[in-house]
């Protein structure tokens, strides 16, 4: 006897499973258009392999995903791609979303399978590559790909394998029947999961309203060392955390995922799909469904190809149009309601309810909540739902999540409850979304300043090297000019063209004058290029014209300098244009007095073309 | 085909709040027998009377509040606190001390601070502690004799007809000081035999009202049972009662006994109806245990050593005070979490 644990909380809710366990699995058969949306799951969506009106085998692949998480989607049967476009997917929104439209040829003809005989020849990561190419989802939950979840951390040994067949939501008979007509391939399924992971220990948890169930895989499971654990029906014990709390009296850590404790929990469906998929190379084309609801004459359970419409399976178990108040996809606890019957069943679609008004009626009114702490009672994950209701009531996010609220798993037992008649998990749900988006904006916001001080740090940076190089420039200059001083002092000794300078002096002294004042007055301007005007400054003991043939090419290259620069600014969309197009004018105005100044001392030196001549050489 | 669109879950079970408001009446009803058996017509006028004041109290505040009346009156909550004061109230105390506490328990300690549910303080016990000291000697010379001794027993007309003439004493013949008043009186100047020998105690006891304390603990477990309250509140209580009595008046020469404490007063009505009122308590279980245990403490501290014979509504008050400090500091260890988020946001996160 397996030893088992309680968990803390729960509910029992009317179970009505018995309304969909009286008939066998029934199969649905090809409906005349299957949809199939491109993200049935978490992780990427996959990208279609197919053109509209191509014909397409059973099985063939129709869409992968090129990188990322995510698995193919395969056609469920042969005929042609009517269409690819945004149809109603099923999601508690209602949206549409992007799905490829199979129009059935009715030959339901096979593409080439390769069945493994004895997958144990086989490398771990090539069965773990066929289930994902057969598209192996998890069919209970969140339909998270197979293939990644079995292939855990090397740090996360799996110690325990959990088959969960415990299906506590009301209504649900899906894994039930399947476990009583398809133990063989279950227990198939969860001994190929069991050779990838090596477990010390492998449990299937079963509720112990399903006898059948159990009996069933206690006699599939003769002879091997899986365990049977038979647990006492109590919602929700097939939570993934409440299951795991039972079977090994662990607790997943909060934020954690089981592996972090050596378990993993895997889905009835999801076993079916994994053995199917080695042992007989077929894709995850078709899941059991369950159709129940006191809306429908003959509920029951139907093998279902992926993409069928739910208003052709509600076609198919009777559906009373006229009775039928509210249809949830899922169970009455967990599920939602659907607004279309047009949303086909895909890889995590596991019941159907077409309920009445008197079966599942509106609650009543909300009233105030009297702090009775029914709901703490009820929470399995030991929560305490009415503060959680109060702080997202009251917006009081800080405080809500203090109080754990990412720790509920919605399960809906504190709203079972409420005596209030208070949608709690509702308020849950508000409270979640708002934090998170508190957290997107909160994350924008510190990029955003992340982004704007690094582009200070740069520009700081910039700054600092320009500086560096101006004073490394005017270094120079000064050198140069000392240099040239020391060599006309030099020449001055030895007696060379003393006396024509001496001569041209005069001359030289009215020009610079005037230049002088005209230099003056070009330095009153701002001067946010204040190399500009020292390196403009003359040399007093020089001709200007010199200087100022200096200053002007000078200028004239800056010029050119600022100009490619705001053409590199332009073409990169800088946003320091305005200001880079300021300069160059400012520069533009610089090179046309210098041009000027320069034309004007010619003028006057004209008399003394040797003066040019001689000039020229420095530039 | 439009279908109903609603949030998950879709089930709900069904026991409202105006049904788990019948049920504490229903479970309060052998209390009520007990002490109509025992003394007389009194409570059960009382009862009545209060209820009435309650829902035309809630119905006029509501309305000045713009409230649906009848959607809240339905709720049953006014009548569940008419009925604790009119269990609670001495069986002749006159109609407006009566009056006056209803009044006061619905429209102030209720409806002024929210209505249901936004109460910190219980509406009963801020009605019955306003009268108290109000009125004290309307509070403290009416309650009745035990049945057995009355020579002509008042009938209903008269009872209603003392309670109604609005005298702040009744007749003299019919009243007599209760149990825990007569031994918190005499027994500095007495022994406990001396003291015991008075009628009220009957067989050592109490007389009648050890019956009407069985009577509301066994109501008391039905709301246990029914799984309206939690067992936390009153056995804390009587736990705290309990340890104090045990650690401190054993010597019944000095203090009550035991017995007395728990079977004499509104010490199982506290315990299992007033203290566990869900609103004003604390909400986790290590929350509601201190809570209790605290009510247990103060109600020997005040009985023993304060000037009140009966403690309930002070002690069940004060501890209201404490709650949403007992709240920040006792919130259960979540699943998967090592330890519990106690305090305020932002310390000893776990």
């Amino acid at each position: 006897m397996t030893q088992l644990w309680d968990f803390s909380g729960g509910v029992h809710p009317a179970e009505h499973k018995q309304l969909s366990t009286g008939r066998p699995i029934r199969t649905a058969g090809i409906p005349s258009q299957l949809v199939l949306p491109l993200q049935q799951h978490i992780g990427e969506p996959a990208e279609p392999l197919v053109a509209v009106g191509d014909h397409v085998l059973k099985g063939q692949k129709i869409a992968d995903v090129s990188h990322g998480m995510g698995l193919p989607v395969h056609a469920p049967t042969s005929g042609i791609v009517a269409s690819i476009g945004d149809y109603p997917v099923p999601h508690p929104s209602g949206m549409a979303d992007k799905c490829i439209v199979l129009k059935p040829d009715g030959k339901d003809e096979w593409c080439e399978r390769y069945p493994l005989s004895d997958y144990r020849k086989l490398d771990r990561n090539e069965v773990l590559g066929i289930i994902h190419s057969a598209g192996v989802a998890g069919m209970g939950g969140a339909g998270f790909p197979t293939d990644i979840k079995l292939k855990p951390s090397r740090d996360r040994k799996v110690d325990t394998l959990i088959l969960n067949g415990a299906e506590c939501e009301p209504y649900i008979t899906a894994d039930d029947m399947t476990m009583r007509e398809r133990a063989d391939k279950v227990v198939a399924g969860l001994k190929v999961m069991a050779w990838i992971l090596r477990p010390e220990r492998c449990v299937i948890g079963i509720e112990d309203n399903k006898p059948e169930a159990a009996a069933a895989l206690r006699e599939a499971t003769q002879g091997t060392k899986i365990e049977i654990a038979v647990i006492p029906t109590k919602y929700p014990s097939g939570g993934e955390k409440q299951l795991i709390r039972i079977l090994t009296g662990m607790e997943v850590p909060s934020g954690g995922i089981p592996a972090d404790i050596g378990v993993m929990c895997q889905n009835i469906g999801t076993a079916v799909a994994v053995a199917q998929a080695v042992f007989e190379g077929t894709p995850l084309i078709r899941r059991i469904v369950t159709l129940t609801g006191a809306a429908l004459e003959t509920p029951g359970n139907f093998d279902v190809l992926l993409g069928t419409p739910v208003q052709y399976l509600l076609d198919q178990a009777g559906l009373q149009p006229d009775n039928v108040s509210r249809l949830i996809l899922g169970g009455p606890m967990m599920g939602y309601t659907l607004t279309t019957t047009a949303v086909p069943v895909i890889k995590t679609s596991n019941c159907i309810i077409a309920a009445t008004a008197s079966e599942l009626p509106a609650p009543p009114p909300e009233q105030a909540c009297i702090r009775c702490g029914q709901c703490a009672e009820a929470c399995p994950m030991e929560l305490l739902p009415q503060q959680l209701f109060w702080h997202a009531k009251a917006e009081e996010f800080e405080k809500a999540e203090h109080l754990n609220l990412f720790d509920c798993i919605e399960c809906g037992a504190c709203s079972y409850v409420c005596p209030s008649s208070i949608p709690l998990v509702q308020y849950y749900r508000y409270a979640k979304g708002e934090i998170r988006l508190q957290r997107a904006e909160q994350l924008k916001a510190d990029r955003a300043r992340e982004r704007f001080e690094a582009r200070q740090q740069r520009l700081e940076r910039e700054q600092l090297e320009k500086d560096q190089r101006r004073k490394e420039r005017a270094k120079a200059a000064a050198e140069a000019q000392a240099k040239k001083k020391a060599d006309a002092e030099k020449a001055a000794a030895n007696g060379e063209v003393v006396d024509e300078r001496a001569a041209r002096s005069a001359l030289v002294e009215q020009a610079l004058a005037r230049k002088k004042a005209s230099t003056n007055a070009a330095r009153i301007q701002p001067a946010d290029k204040p190399e500009a005007a020292t390196l403009a400054e003359p040399a007093p003991e020089e001709p200007d014209i010199q200087a100022l043939e200096k200053q002007f090419t000078q200028a004239q290259t800056k010029l050119e300098t600022m100009q490619a620069m705001l053409e590199d600014a332009k073409a990169q969309q800088a946003d320091n244009l305005d200001k880079l197009e300021r300069a160059v004018a400012k520069n533009h105005d610089r090179v046309k007095r210098a041009e000027d100044a320069l034309t004007e001392a010619r003028r006057m030196l004209a008399p003394q073309p040797e003066a040019r001549s001689e000039t020229q050489p420095i530039k | 085909m439009a279908f109903v669109q609603q949030s998950s879950p879709h089930a709900h079970n069904a026991r409202p709040t105006s049904k788990v408001m019948l049920w504490v009446i229903l479970a309060a009803l052998p209390g009520l027998l007990a002490q109509t058996l025992f003394f007389g017509w009194g409570n059960l006028i009382n009862v009545v009377w209060c209820i009435a004041i309650a829902l035309a109290s809630e119905a006029a505040i509501l309305k000045l509040r713009s409230k649906p009346v009848a959607f809240f009156l339905r709720d049953n909550t006014a009548a569940v606190t008419g009925l604790l004061l009119g269990l609670s109230l001495p069986q002749f105390a006159p109609w407006w001390v009566s009056a006056v506490a209803v009044v006061s328990a619905i429209v102030v300690a209720k409806q002024l601070y929210g209505g249901l549910g936004s109460n910190p303080f219980n509406p009963a016990m801020v009605g019955y502690a306003l009268v108290l000291i109000s009125f004290p000697v309307a509070m403290t010379t009416n309650w009745a004799e035990p049945a057995l001794l009355w020579g002509n027993a008042p009938g209903f007309g008269d009872t209603l007809t003392a309670i109604a003439s609005g005298q702040q004493t009744a007749v003299d013949g019919w009243t007599m000081a209760t149990p825990l008043d007569e031994y918190k009186h005499k027994i500095a100047t007495h022994t406990a035999a001396e003291v015991l020998v008075h009628p009220t105690f009957g067989e050592g006891f109490a007389r009648g009202w050890e019956w009407i304390n069985a009577a509301f603990l066994a109501g008391g477990i039905l709301l246990i049972c029914l799984r309206i309250i939690t067992w936390h509140i009153p056995v804390a209580v009587l736990g705290g009662l309990v340890a104090m009595s045990l650690a401190f008046g054993s010597n019944a020469d000095q203090y009550a006994p035991l017995s007395l404490h728990l079977l004499a007063g509104g010490t199982m009505l506290g315990a299992f109806f007033i203290a566990s009122d869900p609103v004003s308590a604390a909400t986790s279980h290590q929350g509601k245990l201190i809570y209790g245990a605290g009510i247990g403490v103060l109600i020997y501290l005040i009985r023993s050593w304060g000037n009140y014979p009966d403690a309930v509504a002070f002690s069940v008050l004060l501890m209201n005070f404490a709650v949403p400090f007992i709240d920040h500091y006792t919130p259960p260890r979540t699943y998967g979490h090592h330890k519990a988020h106690r305090g305020l946001p932002g310390r000893g996160r776990s």
